[in-house]
């Protein structure tokens, strides 16, 4: 070990590593904040026009802060828009269907990862397949069946669907986590007596608390930006999600843009706001869920 | 006769353990499974099975005639009430976009960022912000910057007197599929990016160094050491990208709704006039196959590229 510190200190003297050239440092941070620029910009648009009269976004004041500001674009898109109800039909769905891709997730994932038996690989890659199923696969069949059985407009119709488009993610999710768990627990838990359902309660839920987080944000971008299901088996209002609400409302507001923004505002907070505060959590769900995948 | 108790108690006893044992496990799995089999894998054979058939929906449904495969082919020959064909070939183009500008440009950021640049985190936390917002929020919100009276794009080219270069972007058929390529590629570029820079990040910093010393330009050692390291991230990229395309749905029907004249039609959005404009079910599910094979073809295809190009 010696000999190879002395030598690496000879090449030093001979090598110099190269200093990355300055002109080329200010081009790329240049580049970076152009690009900053491009992605915050849309976003600050939408803030501000959601705060604006007609006249301002139509002319006097395209891109700039609002000169007043007009609180009542978003009264207006939470009263006559309904973006109220919409907001709540979202978290109702995106909640439940959160809720039960996570039992579901966890049941199967124990079983899977923790109790020896023939055939825990196999049911593993078979749940791995709903990685690569698109939604649209499914769509069809499901859209006859639930209108067959009056099944459609109602918060279920939604949540089942979401749960099931949630659940490989959450099982790959959950497995990267329960495999973490030391197996000894598991056997000191046994001799003590407890069974597999004592053992899943009492042990494995409690510790797996960093994982529910992880699992919970990407089931809540997948179902809370859900649309094409939404579109679909939706048709009445009293059941509509926010996306399919702010469809609808800009259908309606096609000449007035304020409050359109409002609604744009008001679906889009809530996502920034967890980010603003667990923006590493949402990176590291995000590439835990690729990069094993 | 003591004896022969003795040895067979023990496995009778095992084999009630183990009967127990299967019924519990079989109810731990059974909520994911109900979910899983009655929402995807049921489903799919139903949609395979009537792929085959001329149904509306209602009715019991009849086998395609004269040939079974009847939906398939009209897929792709009957060009008058739907064209498959021009659907199929617009989510081509857009996947050639996404994996020959959007990739690259998610590579570049993510090469940059593995370089600790000042404010490394503050622009990852940006660049990855509109991946999180629906993409409804970002199709009307382009729909505001293209609109050709009021919208940003056209009052920033009057602004700088290139009057000319205006258009009505998603109505014109020479700008209506560009007006739907670029938010799509804008939105995921720091999706992909993350990916990446996840990877860059993973390559051990010894190796870097060693390459340094060896002389190489910052340059040199993304080219030769990082972009090899990453390349299994790179493949899931360009799967994701491709698959994506295929399946693209949204941008397409709030920006154009596959107009002007039919001209920006992808697989989706044709499979949800089949179903609720003509009432198609049989040609519905046909659509929804075609997809599912063209994702898992792809998926192999380009994991075959990459395995050919490592050889």
């Amino acid at each position: 070990m010696n000999d190879k510190k002395i030598k690496a200190a000879d090449f030093d003297t001979t090598y110099v590593p190269k200093k990355s050239n300055p002109v080329v440092k200010v081009i790329i941070m240049i580049l970076l904040i152009i690009w900053a620029g491009i992605n915050i910009f849309p976003i600050y648009f939408m803030f501000t026009f959601s705060l604006k009269s007609n006249e301002e976004i139509f002319g006097l004041n395209v891109a700039g802060l609002p000169r007043d500001w007009i609180w009542s674009n978003y009264s207006r898109a939470m009263g006559t828009g309904n973006m109220g109800l919409y907001f709540l039909n979202s978290i109702i769905v995106t909640g439940a269907s959160i809720l039960i891709s996570l039992i579901a997730a966890m049941m199967a994932t124990y079983a899977i990862t923790r109790i020896k038996w023939r055939g825990n690989k196999l049911t593993n890659a078979f749940f791995m397949l709903g990685l690569t199923i698109p939604i649209q696969a499914s769509i069809v069949p499901v859209y006859v069946v639930l209108s067959r059985l009056h099944w459609l407009n109602k918060y279920s119709t939604l949540i089942i669907p979401y749960s099931a488009f949630a659940l490989a993610m959450a099982i790959l999710i959950c497995t990267g986590f329960m495999v973490e768990i030391p197996f000894d627990l598991d056997e000191a838990a046994r001799i003590d007596g407890c069974g597999l359902w004592r053992t899943f309660f009492r042990i494995i839920i409690p510790l797996m608390k960093p994982a529910y987080a992880t699992i919970g944000i990407y089931s809540f971008l997948q179902c809370w930006n859900e649309f094409m299901f939404a579109n679909v088996f939706i048709s009445d209002s009293k059941h509509r999600t926010m996306p399919v609400g702010i469809q609808q409302l800009s259908g309606s507001y096609t000449t007035d843009w304020g409050p359109i923004g409002a609604a744009l505002v008001i679906a889009t907070f809530p996502t920034l706001l967890i980010y603003v505060f667990l923006s590493r959590r949402i990176q590291e769900s995000f590439i835990a869920g690729a990069v094993k995948g | 006769m003591t004896d022969q108790v003795v040895v067979k108690n023990p496995q009778a006893q095992r084999r009630k353990k183990n009967l127990i044992l299967g019924f519990n496990i079989f109810l731990f799995l059974l909520p994911a499974l109900f979910l899983f089999i009655s929402i995807l894998i049921a489903p799919i054979v139903v949609s395979v099975y009537r792929s085959f058939q001329d149904w509306n929906g209602m009715s019991a449904g009849k086998w395609c005639e004269p040939n079974i495969f009847q939906n398939y082919i009209d897929m792709f020959t009957n060009s008058v009430t739907m064209n498959f064909v021009v659907a199929l070939k617009n989510s081509l183009i857009l996947a050639f976009f996404s994996v020959f500008v959007q990739l690259p440009l998610s590579l570049g950021l993510a090469l940059v960022l593995g370089r600790k640049p000042k404010g490394e985190r503050f622009f990852l936390t940006v660049f990855f912000m509109p991946v999180l917002i629906s993409t409804v929020v970002i199709g009307q919100l382009w729909l505001k910057i293209y609109n050709p009276d009021y919208g940003l794009l056209n009052s920033f080219l009057k602004l700088i007197n290139l009057d000319t270069w205006t258009h009505i972007w998603v109505s014109d058929p020479k700008t209506a599929l560009g007006s739907i390529i670029v938010p799509t590629i804008w939105q995921y570029v720091g999706y992909h990016m993350l990916l990446m820079y996840a990877g860059v990040k993973g390559v051990s910093p010894d190796l870097r160094e060693a390459a340094m010393l060896d002389g190489a330009t910052p340059g040199q050692v993304d080219r030769y050491v990082v972009i090899p390291i990453i390349k299994p991230i790179i493949r899931v990229s360009v799967i994701f990208a491709v698959t994506g395309s295929l399946k693209a749905y949204d941008l397409v029907f709030i920006l154009t709704g596959g107009g002007p004249q039919k001209l920006t039609e992808v697989p989706s959005t044709l499979l949800q006039q089949q179903l609720f404009l003509a009432n198609k079910y049989g040609m519905g599910s046909a659509i929804s196959v075609m997809l599912i094979i063209l994702c898992f073809a792809f998926a192999l295809l380009i994991t075959a590229v990459f395995r050919e190009k490592d050889n």
